[in-house]
């Protein structure tokens, strides 16, 4: 139980200066400016954005100023900011396939239409240090290549799909899909609200949940069919003109997972789907939200629920990370009174033990 | 207009000439959408997660209504974005609009998007150099 303190008022005000100090740093360097944090520290603020669940560059960055580049904190300003906001109402859906695509790469088809495009990745890096960064020095532009405009980027799965060998993704029911930030989170949850949770939820401990289902702790055999990463227009109908509008162009990664699937009651074997999506470049994220989205369809799929990864009720309470940091930080909250009871208790039961003890040896004696 | 880079909005807005004058109907306001996503990118939709939208709606003097929304935090934006669609109601200024602004927005959209394109492009894995070489 915690019981409200007072005082420490001067303490507090204090210790907020001392942060800004420190969020300053040395005065003879220069002050960080938000538009650098927005286009030297992007995938900081790609992951903000997307785990705050408020797609606005700027505001993910000033997020990660104050936080000290604490990106865990940096989410808690943006989910604080955020509801300080009125909702207009919702988007049309994205439509991915209208995506300017940076990045696109299939790890099930060699020769996918559209070909193998690895735009701006890590991947094929050594992970060496690269100490000619700590110099300040002209970088040189990325090389160009001519476009064939003619060229689409179909989505791997239709392909598959086409073939009877994957599923389809389940069609609109023609509801609103619910929205965990208005209604509050009911288990069992459908299938839009666990991605909706997912989307919102730590990378760390979706990576952690991915990384054991590969491992066997609900093993599904995955592949990745295709992640994209690039542009979508995000589609609008206000309801005074009552037609849609293009409000912007945002930047997106998408992971669409393909698992084996033997086949159950009235399903052939066949291949299934987990789906990722995450605002900015956030491969790892979409690639993990997929690998538990998957691992969270055992019911559906009349799969024996045996790891974490499949426990709806364990993964979609703990995935956010607003709140697990919340309820583990309060420890540090003054539990003056709370502790003080419980040490009641303690010396209570202790003197009991200790008074037993020396009965047993004052019994001990005597016989 | 919407999806424009604010300031280069506005610089072409005050190279558009005398506009009339006008009501603010409703200030520039800050809000939220909630973007949608499609499960697999085509089936059903869920809430994604929720981005910032800036919109405002003006009169003009002649009694035409405005307009604007735009994605992030753009006040400005939003009000002459309003503006250009309340005055696009207006024969008048049909042309002048499409000239001075759509048009040359559209021709630097469409470079912006190109560039990302050809640098995209240069990264496309050409399997014909993976080829495997004739056998013993």
């Amino acid at each position: 139980m915690y019981v409200a303190v007072k005082g420490g008022e001067t303490a507090i005000a204090n210790s907020l200066d001392l942060v800004a100090d420190k969020r300053r740093g040395a005065r003879d360097l220069a002050e960080l400016t938000l538009d650098q944090i927005d286009q030297q520290l992007g995938l900081a603020v790609d992951r903000v954005m997307t785990e705050g669940s408020c797609y606005d560059r700027s505001l993910a960055a000033l997020a990660i100023k104050q936080a000290r580049g604490d990106l865990i904190e940096a989410i808690f300003l943006l989910r604080a900011y955020r509801t300080t906001l009125p909702r207009f109402g919702d988007s049309e859906p994205l439509d991915t396939t209208r995506m300017v695509a940076e990045r696109r790469i299939s790890s099930t088809f060699k020769d996918v239409p559209g070909g193998q495009v690895l735009g701006p990745t890590y991947d094929y890096t050594h992970r060496l240090l690269d100490f000619s960064l700590a110099a300040a020095g002209e970088r040189p532009e990325a090389p160009t290549a001519p476009v064939d405009a003619a060229q689409a980027l179909p989505r791997v799965g239709d392909i598959l799909e086409r073939e009877g060998m994957l599923e389809p993704p389940p069609a609109a029911n023609g509801e609103a899909s619910q929205d965990i930030t208005r209604t509050p989170l009911v288990m069992p949850a459908d299938r839009p609200v666990r991605l909706q949770n997912l989307a919102r939820g730590d990378e760390g401990f979706l990576l952690a949940l991915g990384y054991s289902t590969q491992r066997g702790y609900g093993n599904n055999h995955p592949f990745v069919g295709e992640i994209r990463y690039g542009q979508v227009p995000v589609a609008f109908v206000p309801e005074e003109l009552g037609f849609e509008i293009e409000l912007a162009e945002i930047d997106v990664t998408e992971c669409d997972m393909v698992n084996q699937f033997a086949g159950a009651h009235n399903i052939p074997p066949q291949f299934t789907r987990g789906y990722g999506l995450a605002f900015g470049h956030a491969e790892r994220k979409a690639m993990a939200m997929a690998l538990v989205d998957r691992a969270l369809r055992a019911e559906e799929l009349s799969e024996n629920i045996t790891s974490p990864a499949q426990d709806e009720e364990f993964v979609l309470s703990h995935s956010d990370s607003v709140e697990a940091s919340g309820f583990v930080q309060h420890l540090k909250l003054p539990h003056y009174v709370d502790f003080q009871s419980e040490l009641v208790v303690v010396r209570t039961l202790r003197h009991e033990v200790e008074e037993r003890n020396r009965q047993a040896v004052l019994d001990q004696a005597a016989e | 207009m919407a999806k424009a880079p604010t300031d280069r909005l506005e610089a072409l807005w005050g190279e558009i000439g005398s506009t009339p004058t006008y009501t603010v109907l409703r200030r520039p306001e800050i809000g939220l959408v909630m973007v949608k996503g499609r499960i697999s990118g085509s089936g059903a939709p869920f809430c994604a997660g929720e981005m910032t939208v800036t919109r405002a709606a003006v009169r003009l003097e002649s009694g035409e209504l405005g307009f604007g929304y735009v994605g992030g935090r753009h006040p400005r934006q939003a009000e002459i974005v309003a503006v250009l669609d309340a005055l696009g109601q207006r024969t008048e200024w049909q042309q002048a609009i499409e000239d001075k602004v759509v048009a040359p927005l559209a021709h630097e959209a469409d470079a912006r998007r190109q560039l990302v394109k050809a640098r995209a492009a240069a990264t496309k894995v050409d399997f014909f150099t993976v080829a495997r070489e004739a056998g013993p």
